[in-house]
């Protein structure tokens, strides 16, 4: 008798744990399903389960406009420095930069304006085309990546990439954050963020350029024509960096 | 012709342990310096992540080229039926063989993971000229280590036409593709040229010969053996012909460069306004490497002299360093044109000639892969006949011994 009475105290207690469990659950969960489809409908950011294999439905790039990106501001470079446990050691020949500001004045006119410079994410991209083990690869959803577990350091890569967007680790590195690992020895890149993508999320010099009110890059899908990145590049248009090489980048310019 | 005699060296004497100790020692120097720069990281070495590819390299695809042009003489023997060739052919392979393994382990030892060669060994990337390099190299060991077994032994001796012949074809493609590295970066002002991979053959063909004539005349010299003018002249000759043509390659590469407006500045850059890179071009592949060689070997007065020939073979090589150091070095030091049209700064040296001062570690690096090559040789001499006894003029010249 007493054994059941304790049976039914404790069917109690798991149904209201259950029940308050779920309230909870659909208030933590509502926004992010929410988002979820907003972002869907966008096609700013990834709707990708983490169990779902990456594929080529997504095309994810970067507008960049130059007219909004302010000269002196580094905004993007520290976000991704922070993001990614870049830390100098006060030798910038072979301190490692995935992002870096590029101040340009035109010969003819002496016009002059800055923007960032980082990893092109090429469809059909050099630094993959020569690598020799494979390391250097161009996701389904043109992100492009070196596997840290099969690149051999042998710096091929860096002489055929177009844009010098590649650092090799030139130095012990300490501290690695646990979403950005790298390694001495071998080569490195923007990696567009491709932890926070496949979470939802956008890249950090993104969100840093955002935060500074400069709004000067757009992150998103170019296979989504509602996308704000496809909206801009239709309404605006945008230029590749060296179109004669046909490469199909992935970050785009407006103001060159 | 009589039959050939062959013999392999004493090898007993001070010199030639002392030789070998000095090898030995440089080896060492190159062993301790990669251990430095894989421990410390690149950043001891003169390299950067704009200068991505040093002197390693330099020694690295040196050697390489000129391994593929050693076996020159075993090749005019076996494919082209040169009689006067023949018994120096055992040792034109062995000198390819030494001198690619030399190479490799130059270029190897200067990856940033040395360690994963297993990985480099069995992940592919088809499309990387790299990875087929990596299948040629492996290729040029089987080849010209079959080739060099059927002039060894009597029991295959009658398949030396096929090994010859394939070790001949397939050098011609592994030079083809050591060029092609250069020749395939489209990116690159200075490369992104289908010329490269000829203009490599020929450099190899030069290069191969002037170290091939070096080691012959030292180990005859060494050795107190014969060796006579017919042979010597032959390839005195013939190294006349591969230095012109690597001027003339030299010379069209160039030129074709200048008649197109995009290469202007870079051509600029490499001939006139290029500082050091412009004076290792003039001083040292033109005029030591090409123009001084070339009078020299067709210069009546000094045709038997062997000094004179030393100094033009070794001429030769410096002035292969030179080429290889203005291609590789140069190339990368040019900046890259992102933006035509444009004045480029930036924190990443954008828009700036690239400076290259290399370190210690990387020239004994170097050094430690020709001491390697030099190693195998004559320690391979020891140990086998690669040798003929004779190639004084009535031996080695059918016309002598008619």
């Amino acid at each position: 008798m007493k054994d059941s009475k304790t049976t039914e105290e404790m069917n109690h207690s798991r149904r209201e744990f259950l029940s308050k469990t779920a309230v909870a659950g659909t208030i933590t969960i509502a926004p992010g399903v929410l988002l979820h489809s907003t972002a869907q409908a966008s096609g700013n950011t990834s709707t990708k389960a983490s169990d779902e294999e990456v594929s080529n439905k997504n095309r994810w790039g970067m507008l960049i406009d130059t007219a909004k990106c302010a000269d002196g501001c580094t905004g993007c470079v520290d976000a991704c420095n922070e993001e990614n446990g870049l830390v100098g050691h006060d030798r910038p020949a072979t301190d490692t930069q995935y992002i870096r500001k590029v101040t340009l004045k035109e010969k003819s006119t002496g016009h002059e304006l800055s923007l960032p410079l980082m990893c092109q994410h090429c469809e059909t991209a050099p630094c993959a085309d020569v690598c020799p083990t494979g390391a250097s690869f161009v996701r389904a959803d043109g992100i492009a990546l070196v596997d840290k577990h099969i690149c051999i350091g042998c710096r091929y890569c860096m002489m055929a990439c177009p844009y010098k967007a590649r650092s090799f680790v030139h130095e012990n590195v300490e501290n690695q954050k646990l979403t950005a690992p790298r390694g001495k020895g071998t080569v490195e890149a923007c990696t567009m963020c491709v932890t926070r993508v496949d979470n939802g999320g956008i890249p950090a010099c993104v969100e840093a350029c955002t935060a500074e009110d400069h709004n000067a890059m757009i992150f998103g899908d170019l296979n989504n024509p509602n996308s704000d990145i496809s909206v801009a590049l239709k309404e605006h248009g945008g230029k590749q960096l060296r179109p004669d090489l046909k490469l199909n980048t992935g970050v785009r310019y407006q103001g060159l | 012709m009589s039959k050939i005699e062959y013999t392999s060296v004493e090898g007993k004497s001070l010199p030639y342990f002392a030789l070998l100790g000095g090898l030995a020692f440089m080896m060492l120097l190159a062993i301790g310096s990669v251990f430095y720069m894989e421990h410390e990281g690149h950043h001891v070495t003169g390299m950067t992540n704009q200068i991505v590819w040093g002197m390693p390299h330099v020694f690295a695809i040196f050697l390489i080229v000129a391994a593929s042009g050693a076996l020159n003489v075993a090749s005019i023997a076996s494919v082209f039926r040169k009689k006067i060739y023949e018994p120096m052919a055992r040792l034109s392979a062995l000198l390819a063989l030494a001198l690619l393994t030399g190479g490799l382990v130059v270029l190897l030892l200067d990856l940033g993971r040395p360690d994963r060669l297993i990985i480099a060994m069995t992940y592919y990337n088809f499309k990387s000229i790299f990875a087929w390099n990596i299948i040629l190299y492996t290729g040029f060991f089987g080849f010209v280590g079959a080739y060099l077994w059927t002039m060894m032994d009597h029991n295959v001796y009658k398949f030396k036409p096929y090994a010859g012949f394939s070790a001949f074809v397939w050098r011609l493609i592994l030079t083809t593709g050591t060029g092609s590295i250069f020749g395939f970066l489209v990116a690159r002002s200075a490369y992104d040229a289908a010329l490269m991979a000829p203009m490599f053959i020929i450099m190899s063909f030069s290069f191969g010969l002037a170290i091939f004539l070096l080691v012959l005349m030292a180990t005859y010299k060494w050795n107190n053996m014969e060796l006579g003018d017919a042979v010597v002249n032959r390839l005195r000759n013939l190294l006349g012909v591969f230095v012109a043509a690597v001027l003339y390659f030299t010379a069209v590469y160039h030129v074709t460069n200048l008649y197109a407006t995009q290469h202007h500045d870079v051509e600029k850059f490499l001939l006139l306004d290029g500082g050091i890179f412009t004076n290792v071009f003039w001083v040292g592949e033109i005029l030591i490497g090409g123009i001084i060689p070339l009078a020299l070997i067709y210069a009546p007065g000094v045709k038997n002299c062997r000094t004179t020939l030393g100094l033009i073979c070794t001429m030769i090589i410096i002035g292969g360093f030179s080429k290889i150091y203005t291609i590789l070095i140069a190339g990368q030091a040019y900046p890259l044109e992102i933006f035509p049209g444009y004045e480029v700064t930036s924190s990443f040296y954008d828009g700036v000639v690239n400076s290259y001062t290399p370190s210690l570690p990387e020239i004994l690096l170097g050094l430690g892969g020709i001491a390697m090559t030099l190693f195998i040789v004559a320690f391979a001499l020891k140990v086998l006949r690669f040798l003929p006894v004779s190639l004084a003029d009535s031996v080695a010249d059918p016309h002598s011994a008619k």
